[in-house]
């Protein structure tokens, strides 16, 4: 018995350590003061000028942006990739995870950088060089998300369906495609959320003028963090909770993929 | 349908790797053997030994070491006490676990730094309280700090993943044939978690190891990791082959400590939703 108390004791305690800088954030976009360490009252005011700050509102408009084409670009190519992948030879297999892993094993820093110097080469650096770069680092989480599922899915479904009839890609569509969309989805959002956290990556690839909330935030660092995006933040935080607690309700029998 | 003829499917994605993973390292490090004028040099890799850089060097792998190992120490524990919780509540906590990692990371360290600064919330809660202060911001433990807070949950995804999929049945099985828990412990669940770990360590040590953007807001641009010397190298002093040099560099560093840890590709990784 106290085994168990003195086990929640400490989860209790790392949910702490997690989430005391999140209240910290969320209750400076309710603190009427542009300071950070003084509460001087509640309001609502950063909330309602967050629409009107287009700095704001541009980099949000670019991050979300970003995330969307880069996590669908990437998980067409990785679809795509992974499939063929299944079907190569054990060599050819491995070269090809080899030069998956390196965007995921690589530092971000490193990644930036090389494909910054690439880029310069060939085109002006501003939001087109930081969607390509993003579709680079984010293809390999697809492929990772959708190979289990292409070694789950049974083959001989799909010859089936073929026998029965059925076109290559009617086949595909209507037989293989389903069981590998949670691969497919989990690759998506986990792309989609790679893109929205990076700043590394974006530093480096990004021109001037292009500015994700991310760069944003670093280049106020100095000059102070405006409150509206504390605001912002805090609208997103809460967007994803619900998102996510209405995710995992709906896919509840499915257990795997909304681990 | 024939294997040749489905393989063809990943020629977009080859044609993606040759263009923006294989060219872009080719280029780094082609910058990196050269002097600004075009002479070949070994100079801007061997830089790393220079004592500025070498003591930014030691400072990362510290910070990378201490951070990795502190991530361990939380979330195995953590990982282990969740393993007892019914089913549903296994899942609750995963969710919560890993829900921070949703709000923009730069903004957490800055709530790191008014926690912890001078005069920061904690020390105003320990004034009023009566007791002494804490003066950690600015330090090497100050961005240990931080960087466990930031990648706790790459961490303890992989661990509990790992944790969880150990099955009941083998656990019985050496308490029925005499396992006391700290035998079961070190015998049964801990070989079993290794992989689990082993992928943690891979997704916390190298990016805490080359992480710029906490050391710039905790250690109040005071201590420099290898990360923020390269970044000045692009940015402030703008040469940028001995910043290639530094990165290619950094790179056989890591290369070097990911083959010592040894890694299964992604098997544990476990997805973030």
């Amino acid at each position: 018995m106290i085994g168990k108390v003195l086990g929640r004791i400490y989860i209790g305690l790392v949910l702490v350590l997690l989430y005391a800088p999140i209240m910290v954030l969320i209750l400076l976009s309710f603190n009427n003061s542009r300071s950070r360490v003084v509460w001087n009252g509640f309001t609502l005011n950063w909330y309602r000028s967050l629409f009107e700050n287009d700095a704001i509102m541009n980099a949000f408009g670019t991050t979300i942006g970003l995330a969307a084409a880069s996590a669908l670009i990437a998980s067409i190519i990785g679809l795509f990739a992974a499939i063929g992948m299944y079907a190569m030879r054990k060599k050819d297999y491995k070269t090809f995870m080899f030069f998956t892993d390196i965007p995921l094993l690589n530092a971000d820093i490193v990644t930036g950088i090389a494909l910054m110097l690439w880029m310069v080469r060939f085109m002006p650096l501003g939001f087109s060089s930081v969607l390509l770069s993003h579709i680079t680092f984010n293809i390999p989480y697809v492929i990772l998300s959708i190979l289990p599922k292409l070694e789950t899915t049974d083959i001989r479904q799909f010859e089936a369906a073929r026998d029965l009839g059925a076109g290559n890609l009617y086949a595909f569509v209507k037989v293989v495609l389903p069981d590998l969309m949670p691969g497919i989805l989990a690759g998506f959002f986990l792309s989609a959320t790679m893109s929205m956290d990076d700043f590394v990556i974006t530093y480096f690839t990004k021109g001037p003028g292009v500015n994700t909330l991310s760069t944003l935030i670093y280049g106020e660092i100095r000059k102070g963090i405006k409150p509206e995006m504390y605001a912002l933040s805090s609208i997103l935080f809460l967007m994803v909770l619900i998102i996510l607690i209405i995710a995992n309700h709906s896919a509840k029998e499915n257990n795997g993929y909304e681990k | 349908m024939n294997r040749k003829k489905i393989q063809i499917l990943s020629i977009p994605y080859l044609i993606w790797i040759i263009g923006f993973t294989l060219i872009p390292l080719v280029f780094v490090v082609s910058k990196a053997l050269v002097t600004p004028d075009d002479r070949l040099t070994a100079d801007n890799l061997t830089a790393i030994f220079d004592s500025v850089h070498r003591k930014a060097l030691i400072t990362s792998l510290e910070v990378a070491f201490i951070s990795s190992l502190i991530c361990i120490l939380i979330s195995y524990p953590a990982a282990l006490i969740i393993r007892s919780f019914r089913i549903k509540n296994r899942k609750a906590m995963i969710f919560v676990m890993i829900l921070p990692m949703w709000m923009n990371f730069i903004l957490r360290i800055l709530a790191i730094q008014m926690l912890l600064s001078k005069n920061g919330i904690i020390n105003h809660l320990l004034s009023i309280l009566g007791l002494g202060q804490i003066e950690i911001i600015n330090t090497t433990f100050a961005i240990i700090l931080g960087t466990v807070y930031d990648y706790l949950p790459y961490m303890l995804l992989p661990v509990l993943n790992c944790v969880l999929a150990i099955p009941d049945d083998i656990v019985e099985a050496s308490k029925d044939l005499g396992a006391n828990r700290y035998t079961v412990l070190t015998r049964i669940l801990l070989p079993l978690s290794l992989s689990g770990i082993g992928s943690g360590i891979t997704m916390v040590f190298v990016p805490s190891m080359t992480e710029f953007v906490i050391a710039n807001i905790l250690g109040g641009g005071k201590i420099l990791l290898l990360g923020n010397i390269i970044e000045q190298e692009f940015s402030v002093t703008m040469n940028w082959n001995l910043g290639s040099g530094l990165s290619v560099a950094l790179m056989i560093f890591v290369l070097v400590s990911t083959l010592l840890f040894g890694r299964d590709s992604g098997a544990d990784r476990g997805y973030v939703i």
